[in-house]
């Protein structure tokens, strides 16, 4: 299990980097590694040559921008989990980067990676549509922003143009008062979601719903908003029928096929489960099922 | 008398060495100029091969060979058959290099030697070989129906073996059951998987010509057998190392694997050491695996519960090949009556072709499946007449005064009679009954389902056959300088801590300090009587081969120092590494004895000035060594067992399903566990421990999965699931310590205690915990959350 | 052989094998060396350097038997290039004796407590633990808390219970407890 041969190119600008994608046609992005280099050991993938972006020092900010959390292509996940500015706009993205594989991982892997991996299980970019951030690409014309929607097109495939880098990633700040959840269900600690869904609602001070925003991975080809939940939930007073109810819709957003790990209906099952967690949590009403 | 080491929590005396990174595993020897292989395997699970163009490998910069069926000369054989067996007809082994056919997944087709690992890797891509696909069928029970696709042509509808052994006079029995319970149960496919993947290296000396071999192996003298009769050469002239080896649990025992024969062929042809590092993906599809049985059991009883016959007919997955005979179903069948009386039995299996990687033992070796059988067909048969589960056990376990217990009929793996040897085993029942909370279980578990708590308690009994023969030997040596004692067995460590509790046996006898005894062992080049590691043996076999030996050299260095403090010889004591007149301060110590010992003609010290010729002590009226007599202190002895040992324990759990979630939380889990006499406690619970994360591996996590076309689906540790810490729960241990009558170290197995029992034990807890959920019963491991999910949604 | 004319256009050759010079710190001293820009930093500090009680379990990244510390931070050897290495602060398990071959705390500990049976993957266990130790984070000295800790580094012989009872036992010596 060794990579394949490939040309090393380091890069010292976001700018290079874009320069060189265009120069070598098959080039890839060489961020943390941590989903590409098994990849290239099992001979899954031969790019004709890497582009190293670990050494661009503007790639490596975390910055707080209007509230938002905004991550640098090269800012491996453990900084992002232990970064407090971060957590404080947006607690969400350390509840959730807490189920990414184990810390040796997190040390090496890079958040906007894993959203360009975009494994359909994975916890990085469901997180991304929950809160409805956006990741930036800069291209050989310059930068453009693609919201979460429309960058996730199926597993392991996103939108991004060939002579485009990812460069960022924004991942809006929770409104204040907001609750948030995050639950997830692997075999093992630290595996690909079975599921994962996460949930920010916002409730009036008559504590009738006013906004909710669900969404799940490892249940479809991408990460998904639960729409159909997140229209039954809003004006309503979170009843436990209303909580039940939200569990059953959940249901419909399964797509995945019987695989190794979970059938179809246990998927559903446990996606049901899942999300009345995270609205109960979400909602601060914990009460026992 | 120095405190006894038998019996102590020693430390282990190969941990600084490990822990500091300083073991020697075969990819750590460094072998100047060597070169590297790889393999081209087969993506078919059967397929005809057309052809096969190497030229584009070949040319690559950095190979250096290129190796095909058409090009290994006399390798080009169907490798042996280990363990030939009477059931098996024509039974079918793998050429080191398809010739023809390929009947897996991972089949070695042809092999590149280049410069380094990814060059050979590079060139491996570069072999075109033309397949033509056959048609496949996966599934066990439909492989033997007719008109199935063949494995091999040889042998219809897939059969490979058919054996049936008959204990007592079961079809007169089977008339007179009150009462009949039948349930079909299937354990499925695992893998070792053991950290360290298989290993081989080979430096040929053209001047000597000698083979040296580094090798990852449980079985160093086998794999010398091996390669000195298939390459034609003397046993002298081929050494086999089994250095560090980061695990085997089985898989390392079988050999010759390709690896094994065409490194040394290669290293030998292009006069320079080369190696093969197995890398995971190659583990997953190309070394043994073991598991999948299909049991349909039968247990026929009195209404009281006592069981008076037993019928059980499985299907076993082989594989591809068969390369280690049937041994793995004949230990499943003859474990089945597991620790019961069942006086009369009736057991047949069908060993079964299938184009996947062949099947030979993994540790539980066929135990793990009778174990699930018969178990799970216990709590039904409990269920079924209305017996408490630890009661109707109770009732048909053997009793204390029934040992020794022979199932006459049955041949155990070593082809002699399953003989349980000596046990507690109602007591250990008792004592898990007690520490698992039996009595008060249905309480706490009623009030946990009024709080909608799916809670379960779980139980399974185990027996072992360990030990077995033919036979291992050892070595000991008393070095006259350093006073160190030396040991050699022919078999080899994987991490046991064979090195320690030998050590230990030793020390007892000589009274030295347990560091001071250095155990070598899996060189055949330091010695070559011995078979393996298998079977939980090395204890019984090796340790008292050793005891034997110790008590020898024990003899040896009484009378020798008895002579040197001119003392009687029942006076001396051996303590400290002296040798002690008692209750004087006169000693002596074991180096002085040992140089005293052999006559010299060179005083190299001044120990060795009272051994030379002119000394005061030197015998002057004939020979130096009287006839008959060896210089030194040292010794050779045997040990080979009457037949296998039998251990057993216990097991019991209580969980708890998240039905939300559908996940197994074990919330309490106990082992009762008799392996005889211990040599090291925490030697042995480490073994318990170890096992029975396997077991809960086998149990709920780790499955081979292939598809219909027979492609390994998760031939990585991404997909087949290895528990981490946060997936194996506690475990107590309690032991008892019933000594085995037919070894002088009274000692038993426990290499593979720990895994036995788990998937049984686990199965009858999820059972317990879903009855009034559904009620479904769970009689095939691994058991997933979809399972469960299954169970529950149609309840 | 209809793969051939595929194949061609991939025949490989040490000669175009693009080769890096890097110089970096391995447990405290600097080394400089020419590698192959697709070698792993884990046959690099093996075979390169011939460091070699870093083991190589998977290489894809789940088993953690090659885990070494990379500035600090533990990291799999298997999953970085040796070329990425340039200019860091790798540690790996030959650095955690004392010199004089004195074992550390959490080496003592590991063979007091039976943490280790074959050996394999104890030097990325133990690397994975020094460099939380190291860290200044907390220490969760309870069962899931250090369950928690070594999850991420598979090993096939313990069952892991005496790792834990290891890893405790190691803080107690090193005064963390």
């Amino acid at each position: 299990m060794k990579p394949p041969l490939f040309d090393y190119l380091v890069a010292r600008s976001s700018e290079e980097a874009v320069k060189l994608l265009s120069e070598y046609p098959g080039a890839m992005i060489l961020a943390g590694g941590q989903s590409l280099i098994p990849a290239m050991n099992f001979r899954l993938a031969a790019p004709a040559a890497l582009i190293d972006i670990n050494r661009i020092s503007d790639l490596r900010r975390i910055d707080i921008v209007d509230g938002n959390v905004r991550v640098g292509a090269a800012v491996r996940h453990r900084d992002l989990e232990q970064n407090d500015a971060a957590f404080a706009a947006n607690p969400l993205l350390r509840a959730a980067l807490y189920h990414v594989a184990h810390v040796p991982i997190r040390n090496r892997g890079t958040t906007v990676g894993s959203l360009c991996h975009a494994d359909a299980a994975a916890e990085m970019p469901m997180v991304l549509l929950l809160t409805g951030g956006w990741v930036t690409a800069e291209g050989p014309s310059g930068q453009r922003d693609i919201p979460a929607e429309e960058f996730f097109e199926f597993h392991m495939t996103t939108s991004r143009e060939a002579d485009e880098m990812i460069v960022s990633a924004t991942f809006p700040g929770l409104p204040t008062g907001a609750g948030h959840a995050f639950a997830e269900f692997a075999r093992r600690k630290g595996d690909y979601a079975i599921a994962a869904v996460g949930a920010i609602v916002e409730r009036g001070a008559d504590g009738v719903i006013s906004s909710a925003r669900i969404a799940a991975c490892g249940i479809s080809s991408r990460p998904v908003r639960l729409s159909e939940v997140e229209a039954a939930l809003v004006d309503t007073k979170l009843s436990d029928d209303d909580i039940h109810r939200a569990g059953e819709l959940a249901k419909q957003s399964v797509t995945a096929p019987d695989d190794a790990h979970a059938t179809t209906a246990y998927r559903q099952h446990l996606l049901a489960s899942l999300t009345r967690r995270v609205v109960r949590q979400a909602a601060g009403i914990m009460k026992e099922s | 008398m120095s405190t006894r080491k038998f019996g102590a929590p020693i430390k282990r005396n190969i941990d600084p060495k490990l822990l500091t990174g300083n073991g020697a595993f075969t990819d750590d020897i460094n072998l100047p100029g060597v070169l590297h292989a790889a393999f081209v395997r087969s993506p078919f699970a059967r397929a005809r091969i057309n052809g096969i163009d190497t030229s584009l490998a070949e040319q690559a910069d950095g190979v250096v060979a290129v190796y095909t069926c058409d090009n290994i000369g006399h390798l080009d054989i169907e490798l042996p058959l280990l363990i030939p067996h009477p059931s098996m007809t024509a039974a079918r082994t793998q050429r080191p290099l398809a010739r023809g056919d390929v009947y897996y997944v991972g089949q070695t087709v042809a092999m590149v030697v280049a410069v380094d690992r990814y060059v050979a890797e590079d060139a491996a891509n570069l072999v075109d070989v033309d397949y033509h696909p056959l048609d496949v069928e996966l599934d066990l029970e439909k492989a033997i129906e007719d008109g199935t696709p063949l494995v091999h042509p040889t042998h219809p509808n897939n059969i490979a073996a058919d054996f049936t052994q008959v204990c007592g006079n079961p079809e007169a029995a089977f008339a007179e059951a009150e009462h009949v319970t039948r349930i079909r149960v299937q354990v499925d496919r695992s893998t070792a998987a053991a950290m360290e993947c298989r290993t081989v290296a080979a430096r040929y000396d053209s001047v000597r010509g000698e083979l040296t071999v580094w090798d990852g192996t449980q079985a160093p003298l086998g794999v010398r057998g091996g390669l000195a009769s298939i390459f034609g050469l003397d046993e002298d002239k081929v050494r086999v190392i089994a250095p560090d080896v980061g695990g085997g649990f089985g898989q390392k025992v079988m050999f010759p694997y390709p690896d094994e024969l065409l490194v040394p062929h290669a290293a030998i042809q292009l006069g320079r050491p080369v190696k093969y590092i197995e890398d995971r993906r190659e583990n997953f599809i190309g070394s043994n695996q073991e598991r999948t049985q299909i049991h349909e059991i039968e247990l026929f009883a009195k209404k009281n519960g006592e069981v008076i016959a037993l019928r059980d007919s499985f299907l076993h997955d082989t594989g591809a090949f068969i390369p280690y005979g049937i041994a793995v179903a004949q230990v499943a069948s003859t474990s089945i009556a597991g620790p019961y009386q069942i006086p009369n039995i009736h057991v047949r299996f069908r060993a079964v072709y299938t184009p996947t990687v062949p099947v030979t033992p993994y540790r539980g070796c066929g135990r793990p499946q009778a174990c699930f059988a018969i178990e799970r067909a216990m709590d039904q048969l409990a269920e079924e007449l209305g017996i408490d589960r630890f009661e109707i056990r109770r009732r048909n376990l053997i009793r204390d005064e029934q040992f020794p217990y022979t199932r006459e009929g049955l041949l155990f793996a070593d082809g002699l009679r399953v003989k349980l040897d000596s046990g507690q085993y109602t007591k250990a029942l008792e004592m898990a009954r007690e520490a698992i909370g039996w009595d008060n279980f249905a309480a706490s578990q009623e009030a946990a389902r009024k709080e909608g708590k799916a809670i379960g308690l779980g139980l399974a009994y185990y027996v072992e056959g360990t030990g077995l023969g033919p036979y291992e030997g050892g070595h000991i040596k008393i070095h006259p300088i350093t006073g160190k004692v030396y040991v050699n067995t022919g078999l080899t460590s994987q991490g046991q801590g064979h090195d320690t509790v030998f050590a230990q046996i030793v020390s007892d006898q000589l009274g030295v300090a347990v560091e001071d005894v250095i155990v070598v062992e899996g060189d055949t080049g330091t010695f070559e009587w011995g078979v393996a590691t298998f079977a939980s043996r090395a204890a019984v076999v090796s340790g008292n081969a050793i005891h034997k030996t110790a008590i020898k050299v024990r003899e040896q260095t009484i009378k020798a120092a008895a002579n040197m403090l001119e003392a009687d010889p029942a006076d001396i004591e051996l303590e400290d590494g002296h040798a002690v007149v008692a209750g004087t301060d006169r000693k002596v110590s074991l180096a002085a004895i040992a140089t005293a010992t052999n006559p010299l003609r060179y005083a190299f010290n001044s120990a060795a000035q009272a051994a030379t010729q002119f000394a005061p002590a030197s015998r002057h009226d004939g020979p130096p060594l009287i006839d008959g007599q060896h210089p030194g202190l040292e010794a050779t002895d045997y040990f080979s067992p009457e037949c296998a040992t039998w251990a057993y324990g216990v097991h019991a759990a209580i969980v708890e399903i998240d039905r939300d979630t559908c996940d197994v939380e074990v919330k309490k889990y106990i082992c009762i566990h008799d392996c005889g006499n211990m040599i090291n406690p925490v030697i042995v619970d480490g073994q318990v421990m170890g096992g029975f994360a396997q077991g809960i591996g086998g149990a709920l996590y780790e499955r081979i999965e292939y598809d219909t076309e027979g492609n390994p689906t998760n031939a990585n540790f991404v997909d087949f699931l290895i528990p981490y810490a946060t997936e194996v729960p506690a475990i107590e241990i309690s032991h008892l310590e019933t000594p085995s009558p037919l070894n002088p170290l009274g000692v038993k197995g426990v290499g593979e205690a720990g895994c036995i029992a788990v998937g049984a034990t686990l199965a009858s807890g999820i059972e317990d915990a879903l009855r009034p959920f559904g009620g479904k019963k769970f009689h095939q491991t691994p058991i997933t959350p979809s399972m469960i999910f299954g169970a529950i949604s149609n309840g | 052989m209809s793969r051939h004319e595929h194949l061609e256009r991939s025949i490989p050759s040490t000669s175009a094998d693009p080769k890096a010079e890097v110089t970096l710190t391995v447990n405290g001293v600097s080394v400089t060396r020419e590698v192959s820009t697709r070698m792993l930093l884990s046959d690099f500090i093996r075979h390169g350097l011939r460091l070699t009680g870093t083991h190589v379990g998977c290489e894809h990244g789940v088993c953690g038997a090659c885990t070494v510390m990379i500035d600090g931070r533990a990291a799999r050897s298997c999953l970085t290039f040796a070329v990425q290495a340039d200019g860091a602060d790798i540690r790996t398990i030959e650095s955690e004796a004392e010199e004089d071959g004195t074992l550390s705390a959490l080496q003592q500990a590991f063979q007091e407590c039976h943490g280790l049976q074959c050996g394999y993957c104890t030097p990325g266990m133990i690397m994975n633990i020094r460099a939380h130790f190291d860290s200044g984070e907390e220490l969760d000295l309870s069962d899931e808390g250090i369950r928690e800790l070594i999850s991420g580094n598979l090993c096939r012989c313990t069952g892991y219970a005496n790792i834990v009872k290891a890893v405790r036992r190691a803080a107690e010596l090193a005064g963390k407890a």
